[in-house]
C-alpha cells in the first residue's frame, strides 16, 4: 500500500507510485463493465467448448454435444445443393433434346451444367477451351463449323454416347482410312498429296494424283474431297485439317493414316449429364440446326439474362 | 453493492486503490427552458424521420417496389425516391458516407459538438430513457432514493415495469430498422406470422438488446468509453469552438445568496446551488471546465439561467462560448457576435469540400446512362479458324437496363472489316452488323456473340460495340474491342 496518497492537482487523479525519469503514472481504473464483458468472453469459451469440438487429441479431437463436424457440414450443404439441382435435372431428363433449344431458360442451364462436366471429363483431349488444345493437334476443335460425325444435335449426342472409335462397342462411330505407304510407292503417295492440296485451293492440278485420288480415296472423301459424314469421312476442300494442313502433315497421314479415339460416355455418365455435354458442345458455335423447325425459330433469339445479378 | 464482490488486488498490485471502477449513476434531473425544448423538438424530427421514412410509398411502375427509400439487399438495389443506385454505382453511397463525414466537421466547426448533444442516436434514445426514469421512478431525488433503497416490492415493481418499457421501446427500435430492407407492409404482416427471413428476426434481436443496454443502462459510458467521435472531436476544436463555458470569472469564488448577501464584493455569481450538476445527462459538473463528458446539450445553461432569473443576476452564467470569446470577457471587451463566430474561413472551407462533392454526384447522377454495355472478349479459345476460311471471335456482351421497364435495344459493331455477328443459339447464316436484343426491366442480359470476318486482316484489329435504346431515352453506351486472327497469340 502507497502510505503518501498524492493527488495530481490538474486532474484530481491519485498517483499508483510508478515513476520512470519523473514521468509518474496516474490512477485511472478502467469501468468496471469491462471487467463483465471480459467475464462474458470467458463464459461464451466455455459454452463453446461445451458444444463443438475444441480440445485436440492424439487421433482427432474433443467432440462437442453438438455433435458438429466441418465434414458433416460440408455433407449435409451438398445435399442442399443436389435437393436444389433435382428439379432441374428432373426437367431436363424429361425435355427432348430438340425441344431444349427452345427453352430459353433450361438450354442456359443446360449449357452451364455442360461446361461444367467438360472441365472434369473432356479437357484432356479437346482442351479447357474446347479447341483441341492447338490446330493439327489431331483433337478436334469443337468450336469450329467443321464436323466429322455431324453437328446437330442428336449426332453430337450420339458421339457422346458411343464414343468414336470405342474399343468393344457395337455401336460405336467407326472408320478407318489405309495407311496408304504400303499400297502406294513413295512418288505416288507425293502426287496424291499434290492433289490434296489442289482440291483445298493450295497448289497446282496434278494429274497423276487427280487419277490415284478418283481410285482410292473418292468412295470415302467423295470425287471433289468433299468428305462423307455418314462414314466421318473429313471434308479436305476446307480450311481446317485435323492433323496439320502442311504438304509435311498432309503426306504423313496419307503415308501412315492417322485416328484418333474418342471413349463412349454412356457407360460413365447419366443420360442428363450427356444432354448438358451436348448442349454445351452445341452452344459453342459451330452448332447446326436439327431437323425439327421449332428448334430453328426459337435459335434466333439465343442467349442468357440474369435479372438481379452481377 | 458489488464492491465487495470484486477481487481485491491492491495488495498485489501495490494500489491504494481498486483497478476497476464502478459507474456511477447518473440521474438528471427535470429541467425547462430554451434548450430543453429544443432537444425536444430535435428529438421528435429524427425519431419521426426513422420511423415514417420506410412508410412512405413512391410509384416506380410495376417492374420496381414502390417504397421511398428501400436497400434491396437481396436484389442488390439501393432506392431513394427518384434515384435508383446499381451496385456498380455503390461509389454515390460512397460520397454520402463521406459527406456525412465531413457533415460531421462543418457542424464541429461551426457550432462545436452539436451532434453528440442533440441528433446523436445514442444521445436521443438516452434522452428518451432518461424520461422513462423519470416517468416511473419520479425525479432525481427520488430516483436517488429508490436506487439507494433496498429490494423492497414496490422497487421490484418499479424496476419491471420500467424495463417492461426499456425493451418495448427497444424492440420498436430494432422493429423499425429492418423496415429500410424489405417492403414494410409486407414485412409487418410476415414478421408477426412467422414468415420473415431469420435474419430480419436476428437483426430487430440485436438491436433490441443493443438499444436496451446501450440506452437503459452504458448511456454515457458510450460516449466516454467507447466512442471515437468525442476524441476525433477533442483534436479538432480550437480557440474559435462553441463549447458549454462556466464562466468562472463572473462566477467564482461561489457562495451561497445568504453569505453574498452579507459580504456582496467576496464572490462571485455562482450560488453553488449544484442545479448545473443535477440536470447534466452525463453526470458531469461543468465547472470543471471543458471534458470529454460534456456532450454540450446545454441543458446547464438552462437550469442556470432560471436559478439566475430567480435570485436576480444576468443569466449567462453559463454560457455557449468560445475560448476567444472568454479571453475577451474576461478582460471586459466585447464579445465577438454568434453570427461571427459561425462564419469563419474553416467553417467555409469544410462546407465548400461537402458541397462540391454533392454537386459533383448530383451532376453525375443527372447525366448517367441507364442503358450500359460491357463487352469481354472470350480468350479461350483467343479465335476459331471456320472452314470457308474466315476467323470467328467469340464475347460475352452484357447489357444492363437499369430503367424499370423491359427494352428493346440495337448492339452495333463498327470498325471491323467485313465482320458480321450473330447471338449464341442464332445462324451465322443470319448474321448481320447489329441485333436488336429484349433485355428484361431492370436486369442484366448476358449474350455470347459470335462475331466472324475474313481471314485476311492484321493479327489484332480494333473495333468497337455499341448500345442504344430503341425508344424513350435513346442514350447508351459503348465499348472498345479487339478482333484476334491466327498469328496474334
Amino acid at each position: 500500500m502507497s502510505e503518501d496518497k498524492r493527488i495530481d492537482e490538474p486532474t484530481g487523479t491519485d498517483f499508483v507510485g510508478h515513476e520512470w525519469d519523473g514521468i509518474e503514472e496516474l490512477n485511472t481504473p478502467l469501468p468496471r463493465w469491462w471487467l463483465w464483458t471480459f467475464y462474458l468472453t470467458v463464459i461464451w469459451s466455455l459454452v463453446y467448448v461445451v458444444l463443438y469440438p475444441a480440445w485436440p487429441l492424439i487421433s482427432g479431437a474433443t467432440a462437442g454435444t453438438l455433435g458438429w463436424t466441418s465434414r458433416g457440414q460440408l455433407e449435409s450443404e451438398m445435399q442442399a445443393a443436389q435437393q436444389q439441382r433435382a428439379p432441374i435435372l428432373a426437367a431436363l431428363a424429361q425435355t427432348p433434346l430438340e425441344d431444349l433449344p427452345a427453352n430459353r431458360q433450361l438450354m442456359a442451364t443446360a449449357i452451364e451444367g455442360g461446361k461444367a462436366a467438360f472441365k472434369v471429363h473432356c479437357v484432356q483431349c479437346h482442351g479447357s477451351g474446347a479447341d483441341g488444345i492447338r490446330p493439327g493437334s489431331g483433337y478436334p476443335n469443337l468450336n469450329d463449323d467443321d464436323w466429322l460425325w455431324g453437328g446437330s444435335m442428336s449426332e453430337i449426342q450420339y458421339t457422346l454416347e458411343h464414343g468414336i472409335r470405342s474399343p468393344d462397342h457395337e455401336d460405336t462411330r467407326f472408320s478407318q482410312m489405309p495407311a496408304f505407304g504400303e499400297i502406294l510407292s513413295a512418288s505416288e503417295i507425293d502426287a496424291v498429296t499434290s492433289h490434296t492440296l489442289n482440291l483445298a485451293g493450295e497448289g497446282p492440278a496434278n494429274a497423276t494424283g487427280a487419277q490415284l485420288y478418283e481410285q482410292n480415296c473418292t468412295i470415302c472423301h467423295g470425287t471433289t474431297g468433299q468428305g462423307d459424314r455418314s462414314q466421318g469421312a473429313p471434308n479436305l476442300t476446307d480450311a481446317i485439317w485435323l492433323f496439320g494442313g502442311s504438304r509435311d502433315d498432309i503426306r504423313t497421314t496419307i503415308v501412315n493414316s492417322r485416328q484418333g479415339v474418342m471413349p463412349r460416355w454412356n457407360d460413365k455418365l447419366d443420360p442428363v449429364t450427356i444432354k448438358m455435354l451436348t448442349a454445351y458442345v452445341w452452344s459453342l458455335g459451330g452448332g447446326e440446326q436439327s431437323a425439327r423447325p421449332d428448334a430453328t425459330q426459337a435459335a434466333t433469339d439465343g442467349g442468357s439474362s440474369d435479372a438481379g445479378s452481377e | 453493492m458489488a464492491a465487495a464482490a470484486m477481487p481485491d488486488l491492491s495488495e498485489l498490485t501495490g494500489l491504494g486503490s481498486p483497478l476497476y471502477e464502478a459507474r456511477k449513476g447518473v440521474y438528471p434531473k427535470k429541467v425547462d427552458g430554451f434548450f430543453r425544448r429544443f432537444k425536444w423538438a430535435i428529438m421528435a424530427i429524427t425519431l419521426a424521420i426513422y420511423y415514417i421514412t420506410p412508410w412512405i410509398r413512391w410509384d416506380r411502375g410495376p417492374y420496381a417496389p414502390d417504397q421511398a427509400v428501400l436497400v434491396d439487399l437481396a436484389g442488390r438495389r439501393f432506392f431513394m425516391f427518384q434515384i435508383e443506385i446499381w451496385p456498380h454505382e455503390f461509389y454515390y453511397v460512397a460520397g454520402l458516407l463521406i459527406m456525412a463525414g465531413i457533415g460531421l466537421f462543418v457542424v464541429t466547426s461551426a457550432v462545436g459538438r452539436a451532434w453528440c448533444g442533440y441528433s446523436c442516436p445514442q444521445t436521443v434514445w438516452t434522452d428518451l430513457f432518461q424520461h422513462i426514469d423519470r416517468l416511473v421512478d419520479g425525479d432525481r431525488n427520488a430516483q436517488i432514493r429508490l436506487a439507494n433503497g433496498p429490494w423492497t416490492a414496490e422497487k421490484i415493481g418499479k424496476r419491471t415495469f420500467k424495463y417492461a418499457i426499456y425493451l418495448f421501446i427497444s424492440f420498436w427500435t430494432g422493429g423499425a430498422w429492418i423496415m429500410y430492407f424489405a417492403d414494410a407492409p409486407t414485412l409487418v404482416v410476415d414478421f408477426w406470422s412467422g414468415n420473415a427471413a431469420p435474419v430480419a428476426y436476428a437483426t430487430v434481436g440485436v438491436l433490441t438488446a443493443t438499444t436496451f443496454i446501450f440506452g437503459g443502462f452504458m448511456r454515457e459510458q458510450v460516449c466516454v468509453y467507447m466512442c471515437p467521435w468525442p476524441r476525433i472531436q477533442t483534436a479538432m476544436m480550437d480557440e474559435k469552438s462553441l463549447l458549454v463555458t462556466y464562466k468562472d470569472w463572473r462566477g467564482e469564488p461561489r457562495g451561497s445568496v445568504k453569505k453574498a448577501e452579507k459580504k456582496p464584493e467576496a464572490f462571485g455569481d455562482c450560488i453553488d446551488c449544484n442545479q448545473c450538476v443535477a440536470v447534466c445527462p452525463t453526470g458531469i459538473d461543468i465547472r470543471e471546465g471543458p471534458q470529454i463528458g460534456c456532450i454540450t446539450c446545454a441543458l446547464c445553461i438552462d437550469a442556470c439561467d432560471q436559478v439566475m432569473e430567480q435570485v436576480g443576476r444576468p443569466r449567462g452564467l453559463i454560457d455557449y462560448c468560445t475560448l476567444d470569446d472568454a479571453e475577451a470577457e474576461k478582460k471586459g471587451e466585447e464579445p465577438v457576435p454568434p453570427l461571427k463566430t459561425l462564419m469563419r474561413p474553416r467553417s467555409f472551407i469544410y462546407l465548400g469540400i461537402w458541397a462540391a462533392i454533392g454537386l459533383a454526384m448530383l451532376f453525375a447522377l443527372g447525366n448517367r446512362t441507364r442503358l450500359d454495355l460491357a463487352v469481354e472478349h472470350g480468350r479461350n479459345p483467343l479465335y476459331v479458324q471456320l472452314s470457308d476460311g474466315w476467323i470467328r471471335n467469340n464475347y460475352i456482351v452484357k447489357l444492363r437496363n437499369m430503367e424499370n421497364r423491359p427494352r428493346k435495344v440495337a448492339v452495333e459493331m463498327t470498325g471491323l472489316k467485313g465482320g458480321v455477328m450473330w447471338i449464341q443459339g442464332g445462324s451465322r447464316d443470319a448474321a448481320a452488323q447489329s441485333l436488336e436484343v429484349d433485355v428484361p426491366a431492370d436486369a442484366i442480359r448476358k449474350l455470347q456473340v459470335f462475331i466472324a470476318a475474313p481471314g485476311n486482316g492484321p493479327a489484332k484489329e480494333e473495333f468497337s460495340i455499341s448500345t442504344r435504346g430503341l425508344s424513350g431515352d435513346k442514350r447508351g453506351d459503348s465499348d472498345a474491342a479487339k478482333f484476334e486472327r491466327p498469328g496474334s497469340e
